[in-house]
């Protein structure tokens, strides 16, 4: 590309000049010829940045808005990561059990549990295991470290983390866990109800051989579905627990970014989140062809 | 279950209704304030104790379930609304609107609905008519997938083709013939849309995005919480709206469950069951021809 024609598309998309001239554009008598590029320039302008690996700079901290979600990201994936695990787990071999002794007094326990969990708010079950904790089992408080911590290496330093992680996690971990029990619930029923478990216990199968080679192949195809499209609730959640317990992620950074009128990190951690939850639906859909060969034929 | 669900129901909304005949404070009023009063523990004259304005917690507690009640209603109202048209015009017209439409809602299921609705929220003014919109527009997904299913297997029946051969025009039988099918397991899904809404408005009034000058549950848990609440230990405070949002909410559940049951049968029994009525049942239906 010649010289003329690169600085044509510059001027086209108004590159040559910076992105705010200056703030207050609604007053041009007092200030001046003050010009802000109108908004799909910025946009291009922001977009050409991002290819770059330029978030902006954060209104509030001045630092790299790459710098800052870099910390806070890590710091919630291991919240979630952790949560999601356990309560996946738990809810896996709860949901089956529930399911196998259907309409018997542990199932109608696991019910109850789920629907009252479901039923709980997020914030207010970490307020109060928040108080129980700290009060009776002395558990800290806020944050992820303890002062003076971050400078550790090593063991203390992960015994710290964790003692902090724990509150939280269980928080995370109940709520998922009302959901993913009554799912795996409903479709370990319906799985249980086919003719072909009928014919394993005809074959003379153990009735654990039936559950876990028939029942719980079948009913994870719906599971893991629900767990991948649950990115979007888990960040919801993830956002209620972090403003609780004040742990220094993703969700929390959000909800300072709105109170201060950070646009920077504002508009990074929305990318972030976008863009996990479009991989997380990818993914998705790609299990689920892998899984479930019915599909694959089509 | 369904009737569990339903007294919880009742017994909050006749608590938010008679409001101010129940309780005994009027919390809006400043009078007899003191500093001592802040966070009291439960006594005789304040049941559930003060808050962090000296104001009696169950005075709060009733007039905060009218606003919570209020936002939930309607907030889910205007799901509905959008979500029943979606579903009904996706299913019923089918081809490129349904396709349009459907993806449309897939784009509104994936996009996480509390980031969203915190940073519309924060941006506009944070007034009571702000948060019904936002829960509103944001929560109607469910609904037109339901109601999308539902509207598909009604179309199928004889009677709408009978209804076209005579004549009648779109909109005839929409009104008629389907919308009167599709409306048991509306109002099955609608209750659970409440209790979703009634959340989400906690929620956003948790993280400090709700009106000022309004008290519902989740204003009161915000003030409880960041005014100081737990370092005084006064888990009064933190308790008893918690607790209310957990009762409403639960018993919207239970009967949200209890109607899709009696609307939309779900299997009870299965092959592995320790009774054997999975068999003698099919042998009577056998039987029965």
């Amino acid at each position: 590309m010649t010289a003329e024609a690169q600085q044509a598309v510059r001027i086209r998309f108004g590159l040559d000049k910076p992105v705010i001239n200056c703030f207050e554009t609604l007053n041009p008598l007092k200030f001046g010829n003050c010009l802000i590029n109108p908004l799909q320039t910025q946009f291009f302008i922001y977009f050409g940045n991002l290819l770059h690996g330029d978030l902006g700079i954060s209104y509030q901290t001045n630092r790299p808005v790459s710098e800052m979600l870099g910390e806070f990201l890590i710091n919630t994936l291991i919240l979630i990561g952790f949560g999601q695990i356990i309560a996946i787990l738990l809810g896996i071999i709860l949901g089956l059990i529930a399911a196998w002794k259907s309409h018997t007094a542990i199932d109608f326990g696991a019910m109850t549990f789920s629907l009252v969990a479901w039923s709980l708010p997020t914030f207010w079950l970490g307020i109060v295991l928040l108080f129980l904790g700290s009060t009776y089992l002395g558990l800290p408080v806020v944050g992820k470290y303890s002062a003076g911590m971050s400078l550790q290496v090593g063991w203390l330093k992960f015994l710290d983390v964790a003692k902090h992680l724990i509150l939280p996690t269980l928080t995370f971990t109940v709520v998922m866990l009302g959901e993913y029990m009554l799912i795996m619930r409903s479709t370990v029923l319906e799985v249980l109800s086919e003719d072909y478990i009928l014919t394993a216990k005809a074959k003379g199968l153990s009735t654990f051989q039936i559950l876990v080679d028939h029942a719980l192949r079948n009913a994870m195809l719906p599971m893991v579905t629900i767990i991948a499209l649950n990115l979007g609730f888990t960040v919801a959640g993830a956002i209620q627990i972090e403003s609780v317990f004040s742990w220094p992620g993703l969700g929390l950074a959000i909800f300072q970014a709105v109170n201060r009128r950070d646009y920077p990190v504002l508009q990074g951690a929305f990318l972030i989140i976008a863009i996990a939850v479009i991989f997380a639906n990818l993914f998705a859909e790609l299990l689920y062809s892998y899984l479930d060969p019915r599909v694959q034929a089509s | 279950m369904a009737v569990i669900g339903a007294c919880m129901l009742l017994a909050t909304i006749f608590i938010a209704v008679f409001a101010p005949l129940l309780a005994p404070y009027n919390p809006k009023s400043g009078e007899n304030m003191a500093i001592a009063d802040i966070y009291q523990k439960p006594s005789v004259q304040h049941i559930l104790g003060t808050d962090d304005a000296g104001s009696d917690v169950l005075s709060n507690f009733m007039y905060g379930a009218r606003v919570s009640l209020i936002v939930g209603f309607f907030a889910s109202f205007i799901s509905i609304c959008i979500g029943g048209v979606i579903g009904i015009s996706a299913g019923f017209f089918g081809g490129k609107i349904e396709n349009t439409l459907m993806r449309f809602t897939d784009i509104m299921i994936v996009i996480p609905d509390l980031p969203l609705a915190v940073v519309l929220v924060a941006l506009t003014k944070p007034s009571l008519m702000n948060i019904i919109f936002v829960i509103g527009i944001l929560g109607w997904t469910g609904t037109a997938r339901l109601i999308r299913s539902q509207t598909l297997s009604v179309k199928e029946r004889k009677f709408v083709l009978r209804a076209r051969a005579i004549g009648s025009g779109n909109f005839h039988i929409i009104a008629k013939h389907i919308f009167p099918l599709v409306l048991p397991l509306l109002v099955a899904n609608s209750v659970l849309v409440i209790s979703l809404a009634i959340l989400e408005e906690s929620t956003l009034s948790f993280l400090g995005l709700a009106d000022p000058t309004t008290i519902s549950w989740g204003q009161m848990l915000n003030f409880a919480f960041t005014r100081g609440g737990v370092s005084s230990g006064a888990w009064w405070a933190l308790l008893v709206p918690g607790l209310g949002i957990v009762w409403v909410v639960l018993g919207l559940t239970l009967l949200g469950h209890g109607l899709e049951q009696i609307f939309n049968p779900r299997l009870e029994w299965h092959h592995l069951s320790s009774s054997s009525k999975m068999i003698s049942r099919k042998e009577e239906e056998v039987k029965n021809g």
